[in-house]
């Protein structure tokens, strides 16, 4: 089967959401595909997807990122900070900066001084949660609603809004018909699941959402489409033959890093602005981490980081909204195996076709057998799905040539 | 400048690294004193104040206790750097041992010291079979331990909530208590000083010394050392990379398995996802680093830790955040791998140099 490549993405799109269809249909559990899971999934995703290319553009720079959890930690700390004194919007920018400050850290350490890129990071992650602490013992102890743990609450959020038409938005003060909403409740097979979709994604939108998710093409552009990308990912590929050529890896590795950081605090800040009204302790929980999986995940790429993102995003949406769907999920899995082993039939690909044929099993067998899945255990989804894709797929996997490998200038040879 | 260069040129390696561990200590201390005058804090008063109740007879006793957990941790991750192997999973390994060693020793009777032996035997094997996954996944399929291990600290973590959540936890009374059923006296180890330290202080001595006899001092060490210094030249000389990584991943496991033992069976008698204290993974990376992989180092470094986290308390009393005592730390760690780095490269070219004159003074002699 030979499809056009527009066919193809069509088809990656319109299978899955018809599969969910019939899920739902189904299983009768309508929060698979409602707005609401949706909506949650892409607030809970972005956090990870500014992660993930946070680690993306550390790594394609040619320096490896254990640190975006600190960074991140300096976002929340920083972007609560300045969201508190000056309001939101200030708040985003003073996030940028502290993620910044972490990754002038790592680069200082890294770049300039060639300590151990993973060691520079795991150092900058135990500093940054210290260093908050104590940032917060002097700025917010005291403060009303304010402790060493937490910030005082902000008075004034990012502000959201409907996209007009489509979503019921306003337009010059004008509401304009709710075409989604209405086409969701109706229920229909896969039209009523692509507009619970859509709608999730375009209600109740924030402003501070729109720029997270804008990064992803932003990135896109800048590292494949102009001059400064091309240098920046040859300092990740191949540092000696860039600086026969004259670039300056030093210097792109710190502003590969400084932007990786910036991404890393905006991410920290979404959580400490967006998600919620203040800063608090452990506000990041892990996802720094999550996103590196998420950036091996996607293959170093962007549009992959988005789509792992939204992977582990929409799990953890599900489980927010919609707990008891979660092991409706197995029957999705089963059912889309199933769909592999057909076409790996008519490929004449019988490997794919056994391994997928046993999936489907396992998973139809898991979603008659388990009645509810242990939240505790649904929670270690993504860092499992990650070691499966390393240990699975990782000849598929392509990670800049000599990230992680140290680089003096005029020592190669 | 150059008279200051000469007199360090002449100085014997040991004595360079031990010089650039007190530089990097200092100006770590430096860094502080400055974030401490920024943000309106006397900086001479909280060093003051952080020496005198350090130095207090009490307070001594509890910087002895705090150092039993990092010097444990530190030896598992030095275990690993040794070999080139970096374990962040400590922190998963030392927890989800706690879990089993405690819920293990509160269901078997055994003699006094034969039943905490045989608990800090469950928590090394389970520290290790944690660690092992890690060991397998890298064998057996090229994944890197450093993503792998962490990973596997979050996987770590939500296995354990689901087995004390519906196996391991105390439900006699009424679901009050958050920890596992308590261990039985014969299973407890008694505090050397009442109340300030207890007998795992000389399990933890006592590893320190087995990490120097293995490591340093075995043919065991010796290819492990050489693996990870040039594992391509280790290979060739009949040295099986796999099987090293495998034993030195088990090996580390084994060691931070018992990280959290202190809490078990010497303070709380249980674990618990409060009682039993969490961080000494990254916290023993730190140590490990400070102290330079060298048994010494990391005793004189989890004791240097130590001595500051006994200090806390005093200190917010003083009206210093408590916190500082961290950032010290962390500061301290991040100097001390920028000066390690330079005294790295200074000691090479210093090498390259000497030689050179060596040579040249034998051209001409000859």
């Amino acid at each position: 089967m030979k499809l056009s490549r527009r066919a193809r993405l069509l088809v990656l799109f319109a299978v899955p959401i018809a599969l969910m269809s019939i899920v739902r249909l189904w299983s009768g559990e309508d929060g698979l595909t409602s707005s609401d899971t949706i909506g949650a999934s892409l607030r809970l995703s972005v956090p990870i997807l500014l992660a993930g290319l946070a680690g993306l553009w550390a790594e394609r720079c040619g320096v490896l990122n254990i640190g975006i959890e600190g960074m991140m930690i300096f976002g929340t700390w920083f972007g609560g900070w300045g969201a508190w004194q000056f309001g939101p919007w200030l708040g985003l920018a003073f996030a940028v900066l502290g993620g910044m400050l972490g990754g002038l850290i790592h680069a200082i350490a890294t770049v300039r001084f060639n300590v151990d890129q993973i060691i520079s990071g795991v150092v900058l992650n135990l500093l940054a949660f210290f260093g908050v602490r104590y940032m917060s013992d002097l700025a917010f102890v005291g403060q009303p609603g304010g402790g060493v743990s937490q910030s005082p609450p902000q008075t004034s959020a990012i502000p959201r809004f409907d996209v007009p038409f489509i979503s019921g938005g306003d337009l010059f003060g004008w509401k304009s018909p709710n075409v989604l909403l209405s086409l969701e409740d109706s229920g229909w097979f896969f039209i009523g699941d692509l507009a619970g979709i859509l709608y999730g994604l375009t209600n109740n939108l924030s402003w501070g959402t729109v720029i997270g998710v804008a990064a992803v093409p932003a990135t896109f552009w800048i590292l494949w489409r102009t001059r400064l990308g091309l240098r920046l990912r040859s300092s990740g590929e191949s540092p000696t033959a860039a600086e026969t050529l004259g670039v300056n890896v030093i210097r792109l590795r710190y502003v590969g890093l400084l932007v990786s950081g910036g991404l890393a605090g905006y991410a920290g800040g979404i959580l400490a602005i967006v998600a919620s009204s203040y800063y608090r302790q452990g506000q990041t929980a892990g996802r720094g981490y999550i996103g590196l999986a998420t950036m091996i995940f996607g293959n170093w790429r962007p549009i992959g980081v988005l789509g792992g993102a939204s992977l582990f995003g929409y799990t953890e949406g599900v489980k927010l909204v919609a707990n008891d769907a979660i092991s409706t999920l197995f029957l999705f899995v089963a059912l889309a195996a199933v769909l592999l082993a057909v076409m790996a039939v008519v490929n004449r690909t019988t490997t794919r076709g056994i391994v997928a044929v046993f999936v489907s099993v396992i998973a139809a067998y898991a979603y008659l057998a388990i009645e509810d899945v242990p939240q505790s255990l649904t929670q270690s989804l993504p860092y499992l799905a990650t070691l499966i894709v390393l240990a699975t797929a990782s000849q598929r996997l392509r990670p800049p040539a000599m990230a992680g490998v140290p680089y003096r200038r005029g020592e190669s040879h | 400048m150059a008279k200051n260069r000469n007199v360090i040129d002449a100085l014997p390696r040991p004595v360079v690294t031990l010089l650039s561990s007190l530089v990097a200590i200092l100006l770590a201390l430096g860094i502080c004193g400055l974030l401490l005058l920024v943000t309106g804090k006397d900086p001479i008063a909280a060093y003051r104040t952080i020496l005198e109740t350090g130095l207090t007879g009490n307070k001594l006793l509890e910087m002895l206790k705090r150092s039993t957990p990092l010097m444990l941790s530190a030896s598992a991750v030095a275990i690993g750097f040794k070999m080139n192997l970096f374990n962040i999973g400590v922190e998963g390994q030392y927890l989800f041992a706690a879990l089993i060693a405690a819920e293990f020793a509160s269901r078997i009777s055994a003699p006094p010291v034969l039943h905490v032996l045989l608990t800090l035997m469950v928590a090394s094997a389970a520290g290790a079979f944690w660690a092992s996954i890690a060991a397998m996944l890298k064998v057996t399929r090229g994944i890197n331990e450093v993503i792998s291990t962490i990973m596997l600290n979050f996987i770590s973590l939500s296995v354990m909530q689901w087995l004390f959540d519906n196996y391991m936890r105390d439900d006699s009374d009424g679901g009050l208590r958050v920890t596992t059923t308590e261990i039985a006296p014969s299973g407890q180890v008694p505090d050397i000083v009442d109340g300030r330290l207890n007998g795992v202080w000389l399990v933890a001595l006592f590893v320190v010394f087995c990490y120097w006899l293995i490591v340093f001092r075995s043919k065991f060490g010796f290819r492990l050392r050489s693996s990870g210094l040039n594992s391509s030249a280790a290979q060739t000389s009949g040295i099986a990379a796999n099987r090293m990584i495998v034993v030195a991943m088990l090996l580390s496991g084994a060691i931070a398995g018992l990280v959290a033992m202190q809490s078990v069976v010497g303070e709380e008698y249980a674990y618990g996802p409060q009682a039993t204290p969490t961080g000494f993974g990254f916290a023993g990376i730190a140590v490990a680093l400070l102290g330079r992989n060298h048994p010494v180092g990391i005793v004189a470094a989890a004791m240097l830790f130590g001595f500051l986290d006994s200090t806390s308390a005093v200190l917010q009393l003083s009206g210093i955040p408590n916190s500082i005592v961290k950032v010290i730390q962390a500061v301290v760690v991040l100097t001390v791998v920028i000066v390690n780095e330079a005294t790295a490269r200074y000691m090479n070219r210093r090498t390259a140099e000497q030689t050179a004159a060596a040579l040249r003074a034998d051209k001409v002699g000859a």
